[in-house]
């Protein structure tokens, strides 16, 4: 899988542990050799930028609405998905990339309402689930696992 | 930021789930289409959605479902010339219909808000998401 294209797709800013997840995903994926874009929307992508001002760890920081529409339009596409969400609205937007793209999608479910999210989800995604909100830890290393079994 | 957003547009249900959303079009529609995510309507409005993504028309006005990032699912209406070329463009396309003997039950009065004028919608939030 070294070398696939790879969607980081953010989503409200609102629960703190995603931009440090987002970071850390980021970093670890590119140094793994994947070609690695994060698409956030506009509060997302100021943390990410003001956390990473020299653009160390995140090298494509892309608007989220304008690449889900350069996918529905064939201007793009992605290997891997890893959408993150905490409320309907990010689920919402993660199945109409899964409807949208041929990517195979990992949903990363988090903050006080992840398991009942997680079970609202429609769509053939491996879910990574972690009821955290401020401790990003159970999560950073759900998602480990998951990169180790990607590099199998 | 779409097209929506600088048309004049009613708000028939704010931040609520897509689901929902989507049962409000069903029951308030004299005519209902499906279509897929990503569905284009006006200028460069692309639907984000939960399949079926529902679109409805009632009179001239086309009602559709518009999902923010930080707000959740509103559910939106537009009455002017361009909404009549969208609704005649799903008649001639062939989408899905539903019939009206489907329709579902209707939402509880409290998820329902009044229709609001865009600029009151969207100033005080300032497109932060």
């Amino acid at each position: 899988m070294t070398g696939a294209n790879l969607l980081l797709m953010m989503r409200c800013p609102e629960v703190p542990i995603q931009t440090s997840i987002a970071l850390y995903l980021s970093h670890k994926l590119t140094k793994l050799g994947f070609d690695v874009t994060v698409a956030g929307t506009v509060a997302a992508s100021k943390l990410l930028k003001v956390s990473d001002s020299d653009g160390y760890y995140v090298k494509k920081l892309v608007d989220l609405d304008k690449t889900i529409v350069d996918i529905i339009e064939k201007r793009t596409d992605f290997d891997i998905c890893f959408a993150f969400m905490h409320n309907d609205a990010g689920m919402t937007y993660a199945t109409t990339v899964s409807a949208i793209s041929q990517t195979k999608m990992y949903s990363i479910v988090f903050g006080r309402n992840a398991e009942a999210l997680a079970e609202t989800i429609e769509f053939d995604c491996e879910k990574i689930v972690a009821q955290d909100v401020h401790n990003p830890v159970r999560l950073k290393n759900k998602l480990d696992k998951v990169m180790e079994e990607i590099m199998k | 930021m779409s097209c929506i957003e600088q048309m004049k547009y009613t708000i028939h249900l704010e931040k609520t789930s897509f689901k929902d959303a989507r049962e409000y079009i069903e029951e308030n529609s004299d005519e209902v289409y499906y279509v897929s995510p990503g569905y284009k309507i006006f200028k460069d409005y692309y639907i984000i959605g939960i399949p079926p993504v529902v679109v409805g028309a009632k009179g001239n006005a086309l009602i559709f479902t518009y999902t923010k990032p930080c707000h959740g699912s509103f559910v939106l209406s537009i009455d002017d010339e361009d909404s009549v070329k969208e609704i005649n463009r799903l008649r001639e396309s062939g989408e899905q219909k539903e019939p009206a003997s489907l329709k579902r039950s209707k939402l509880s009065e409290s998820s329902k808000v009044s229709p609001a004028s865009y600029q009151d919608m969207w100033k005080k939030e300032d497109l932060e998401s």
